[in-house]
Formats: structure tokens, sequence, C-alpha cells
């Protein structure tokens, strides 16, 4: 993995990490329905290992396809995928809906990978995950590429989600969101569009 | 599609509190004469610097007559802005407007020119018949999910009433809401404890109970309905019945705590049959259970037989009949609206289970006929009915009707309609501005419910303290 994947992965981590939808906004509000900032760390885990998941799960399927099917057949077939997902969450704006505000940890994390998924968190690494050792496929190999990919991923999103939960719940107070609560869907959108793209042409 | 959220989205009541002043107000029209005129949905103008200020601007006719338009409301409010189902990129740009007598819901878009709404949809009775079960649309609140409308009865009037869901992007009607009803019949409003997962409904009757007017046996029989509900909200299940007692007849508006963290609220029961009093039962959550209290009762007023309708003549008194009651979003003054002793009420409630009385004023009455203080002198009927208050807390809006056929029993004569104002001092104490009364009189048609552009204290749900 180079430095490049490296950064890229990190880069998408923080950036849904940042994303209220993606948790940071609901540890807010468990912990100030709650008054206290126990019920917002206590919140982070189990968000960030339901995103995880999800992204887990995505890049074990292509690692799967990639043992099962020849390499440009995969890179086309998670460009279509990923690109025609970002053209239908331009074209929907559907929001997932499930819990409500009195959640247990399994249910949070639960929420967490259904938001995820809904997103298309997992999808917008693929072009990445694939653009690197096109020639070996042995399974062990990929296995740990996903698992370490999935890892860098996840550290970044942990880090920019806590980050932004606690400045949020600490100091700024959930008024900021008035302002600063910036329509990501589109940004989404693109994003996945364009890695569909990146996928195609490498 | 907005960059940033709806700009009259706001995550806590207390936020919402600093919003500018409304600068409209839209008012449902209910023709009473029958002679084939549409219901009509009006636009005030209350900017004080306008020249038009406490002027109706806009009148939008129904396409059809014989709606019998109740409480509308909005596509999405500042629930949108909820953690777990966050769409805050959604405008508020939408009534959603029901017709209680025709089952028939219009959607109205004010977004181009705010004081001329556009009718863009309309979701005929047999539609709402066929996907939902229910009919008699009565109030729409915007959830988390979806827009959820109260409906009075089923198709052929007879209970169960209860909640169906429209899709707030398509405003198709999705489906009934309840999953399990248990014991629950009569249907009348709903609201929610986001922050608790849990809604509150009450019950007035079903559609054949009131649709030809109070049925004075059924009254006196205890049939009208005379409990809460509790709901668990994400599961859609029955929790627990609240009996407040049978001789309180017709449990109406709920008003919860707008601070998503507080466990309490409140209810108004019309009339008992005891001792012809209204009453108010503060609802709260007791380690786990959920209970309810008396904690007001407006007493009946002893009147001139000579001066009362038939169904009163006897009582030598005017039950108060309170039909609705609001809430500050600071959670602390509570409005009751006595719309047979013609009398605004105002209590401090910032302890909910001990109400004290804050202020008064009177207007109409079925038997004092209060003048307003612009027109002195001008005996006016009704009286204060549907009640709203502005985001800040300082001003209330209230009009004179009720529901038609319950208006022609209580004011024979008609109800003749005004929209007046009133404003709340920093002790909870009510003045009637004497230069702020919109008579409808010359339109001839009569007021309900009351909405201000961009949100008010009856309109909006929040998921942060």
């Amino acid at each position: 993995m180079d430095l490049t994947q490296w950064l890229i992965l990190a880069g998408f981590g923080a950036f849904h990490g940042l994303n209220p939808a993606m948790g940071w906004l609901f540890a807010v509000a468990l912990g100030l329905q709650d008054r206290s900032r126990r019920a917002v760390l206590r919140a982070l885990p189990p968000i960030v290992l339901g995103h995880a998941a999800s992204v887990l799960v995505t890049l074990a399927l292509v690692s799967a396809a990639r043992v099962a099917a020849p390499p440009r057949a995969v890179s086309y077939g998670v460009a279509a995928l990923v690109c025609g997902f970002g053209v239908w969450r331009l074209v929907r704006r559907r929001h997932p809906r499930w819990v409500g505000m009195r959640v247990t940890g399994p249910q949070l994390a639960g929420w967490s990978f259904l938001m995820a998924t809904a997103h298309g968190a997992g999808l917008m690494l693929l072009p990445v995950a694939l653009s690197g050792g096109h020639g070996g496929h042995a399974v062990l190999a990929l296995t740990q590429q996903t698992l370490l990919f999935t890892a860098v991923h996840t550290a970044a999103m942990l880090a920019a989600t806590t980050v932004l939960a606690v400045v949020v719940y600490e100091r700024l107070g959930v008024a900021v969101l008035r302002k600063a609560w910036f329509n990501l869907d589109f940004a989404w959108a693109i994003a996945l569009i364009g890695a569909g793209a990146f996928a195609a042409l490498t | 599609m907005l960059v940033q959220p709806d700009p009259t989205f706001y995550p806590s009541p207390r936020e919402a509190m600093r919003a500018p002043r409304e600068r409209l107000a839209y008012v449902a029209l209910l023709d009473a004469r029958g002679d084939g005129r549409p219901d009509g949905l009006a636009t005030v103008d209350l900017d004080p610097g306008s020249p038009a200020y406490g002027t109706i601007v806009d009148v939008q006719d129904m396409p059809v007559a014989g709606d019998e338009l109740h409480h509308f409301g909005w596509n999405v409010c500042s629930a949108a802005l909820c953690p777990y189902a966050p769409h805050p990129h959604v405008e508020r740009r939408y009534l959603v407007v029901p017709g209680l007598r025709s089952s028939r819901v219009y959607v109205f878009d004010v977004k181009d020119d705010p004081a001329r709404p556009r009718l863009v949809k309309t979701i005929e009775p047999e539609t709402i018949f066929e996907r939902t079960g229910y009919s008699r649309p009565h109030t729409v609140h915007c959830g988390t999910d979806a827009i959820y409308v109260s409906a009075l009865g089923n198709v052929d009037g007879d209970a169960p009433g209860g909640v169906f869901m429209l899709d707030h992007d398509t405003f198709e009607p999705i489906g009934p809401w309840e999953a399990d009803r248990g014991p629950q019949r009569l249907h009348y409003d709903f609201w929610w404890h986001l922050g608790h997962d849990t809604m509150i409904s009450s019950e007035w009757g079903t559609p054949n109970m009131i649709e030809a007017g109070p049925d004075l046996d059924l009254l006196l029989g205890r049939k009208y309905g005379h409990r809460l509900h509790v709901w668990d909200l994400r599961k859609r299940t029955h929790l627990r019945e609240i009996d407040l007692g049978d001789q309180h007849q017709m449990a109406l508006e709920l008003r919860p705590a707008h601070d998503p963290t507080k466990t309490h609220g409140f209810v108004n029961t019309v009339i008992s049959v005891e001792d012809l009093s209204a009453n108010i039962f503060t609802w709260y959550l007791d380690e786990g259970t959920w209970k309810a209290r008396k904690t007001i009762t407006i007493p009946a007023e002893p009147a001139d037989p000579g001066l009362l309708p038939a169904p009163l003549k006897q009582f030598g008194a005017v039950p108060p009949l309170v039909g609705d009651i609001s809430l500050t979003l600071d959670d602390r003054i509570l409005l009751i609206s006595a719309w047979g002793t013609g009398e605004l009420l105002a209590y401090d409630v910032s302890d909910p289970l001990a109400p004290r009385q804050t202020g008064s004023v009177r207007v109409g009455g079925i038997a004092r006929r209060d003048p307003h203080p612009g027109t002195a002198g001008v005996a006016r009927n009704g009286g204060p009915q549907m009640v709203e208050v502005s985001r800040d807390g300082r001003r209330v809006y209230f009009t004179n009707s009720l529901y038609r056929s319950w208006d022609d029993v209580f004011y024979p004569e008609g109800v003749s309609g005004w929209l007046a104002k009133v404003d709340i001092a920093d002790d909870g104490s009510l003045t009637l501005d004497p230069d702020f009364l919109v008579d409808l009189a010359e339109d001839g048609r009569r007021p309900h419910q009351v909405r201000l552009q961009g949100g008010d204290s009856s309109s909006d749900s929040f998921c942060y303290p």
C-alpha cells in the first residue's frame, strides 16, 4: 500500500466522519439528552464500528469478486456500480429511517451500518482498493489488504467524528448546525461518480 | 435543494425563540352557509411596518365546496434536524391542509409568493380511504420521517380513528401508522416526546358522534372520549391508556413540552358533565410510568337563561368549553381558550403540576358578547378558539370558530368571524391589542386554525434541548 492510497483512504475517512448524517450529531444529541459528555463518548464506538462494518463488507465482497473474476471485469463492474450509485444519490434524495432517540449500543451500530451503506461509504473506497496490486490475487493478500484498508479508513473516520462530536458538544452547541450543516449529498454523489470514473480509467 | 439547512429549522426550542418576528399568518376559513361557496385559505399581513398590517392580503378558495378545513401544518419543520433521520436541506414550503368534512387533503406551495399560496396537489378522499382505511383527516404534524395526519374515524365514520402518514417528498398516503392499537378506538389529536420515542394521542368522538352537532345523550351518557393513549413511537404500538375520568368529556389538544428532555405535557378536556367545568390535565412520566393529573379547573359561569341557547337554558350557566390550548416554546406559559365564556387565559406552567394564572382577556362569549377594545360597543360572538403563539412567546393570535355544526348549537345566530391578537408581558399577563382585529363579517366565512409563516408554537418539534 503506497502513501497515496493511505492519504485517499484517510481523506475519505475524515470526509465521512465530518458528515453529521454519519453519526457525530447523533452522539451529540444523545449527550444533550442525558446532559453528559460520557453519553457522547459512549455513543462513538458503536457508530464507528457500524460504519467500519459497512465498509468492510463492501471491500470484502469486491475482494471475493477479484478472486473469482478477471481484473478488468471487476474494475468495470465496480466503476459501473459506484458511478450508478452516485447518480442514484443525485436524483433520489431519500434518507434512511430507523430507530429513534432511545437507542442501545447494538441499535446505534446497526443504524450507523445502515447509514454508511445507504450513503455508499464503502463504494467510495473501491476504486482505491482496486488501484493497487493487480498482479497477485492471493486470498490471504486480499484479506490482509481489506482489513488494513478498513482500519486506515476507520481510524480517520473515528478521529474526525470524535473531534467534531466533542467540540460541538462542549463548545459550539448545536445552534452551529443552522449555518454549518452544508448539504454534503451533492459532494457525496460527485465523489462517488468521480471514484467510479477513476476505477474505469485505471 | 438547499446548501444550508432551511433557515426556519432550529435544533432546539430555545434557539427557535430567537427567530425573527412573523410577517404572515395563514388562516383556514370555513364556509358555513352551505350554498356552494368553498372554504378558503387566507393570508394575513403581520408585518407592523407594512401598510397592509392586520388585514387579509389574499384568500385562496378551494376548488370545491364543503371541505371544512381544520388543523393544517407544514411539510417539514425543525424535526428534520433530528440526528437519526436527518434531512435538513428539504424546504419548509408546503402547507398540508386537511378537509375534516370532505376527507380531502390539499397541498399549497408558499415559496414563490408567500402571501399567495398556490395549490399544487389534491389528495382525493377515495385515495385516503383506500390507502389508509381512515377518513376525516384533522391535524397535521411534520415528523422525523414522514408527515403524520390524525383522522377521526374509519371510512364509515365509526371507530377506530387514528393516524396515517404521508410521504414528505411526494405527499402520497403511505398507510395507517399503528402497528398495534391495543384498546384505542376514539381519536382526536396526537403529538410526541421525540427525546423519549413516545407518542401521546387523545379522544374526541367518531365522525358519526360529532358531525350532526354535539349529542346531549352521548354527552350525558359519558360516551365521548376521556382518555389519553401512550404509544411507542418507534414500534408504533400502544403502551398504555390513561383514563382522565369519564365525567371529563372530550380530551382534545395535546401540548407536550417542547424541550425533548422533559417528560410532561398538557391536554384540555372540554366539559365536565358534573359541573360543566373545563379542565387541564398534566401528563408526566413518573418512574417509568406515564400518568396524568388534573391541574387547572375553569368553572362554568352563571348566566341569565334568557341569554342562553336551548341546550344550556336548563343549566343557567355557560360552560367554558375550552377548545384549544397552546404552550410557549420555553414551556413557560400555557394559553387556554374558553370558547363558551369568551375568555383567553394564561397560566405559568414552569411547575407543570402547579400552574399559576397570570393573565386573562375577554372577547365574545355565549352570554357576555364582550366587545373587542378596537371596536368598543360592538358586541362580538364566538369566543377564543384556535390559539397560536409566536415563536418568541410574545404574541398570541386567536380565532373564534370551532366546528360548523357545533358553532350553530352554541351560537345559533351564526358565528361572525374575527381574528384577534394579544401581547404577552414578561410576567405572563395578557393585553388585547386594540389596533389588531381582522373582522371577517364581510367575507362571511369563519376562521379556524392559524399558522404563522416560518413556524409557531405548535408547528415544530425538536430533538435537542
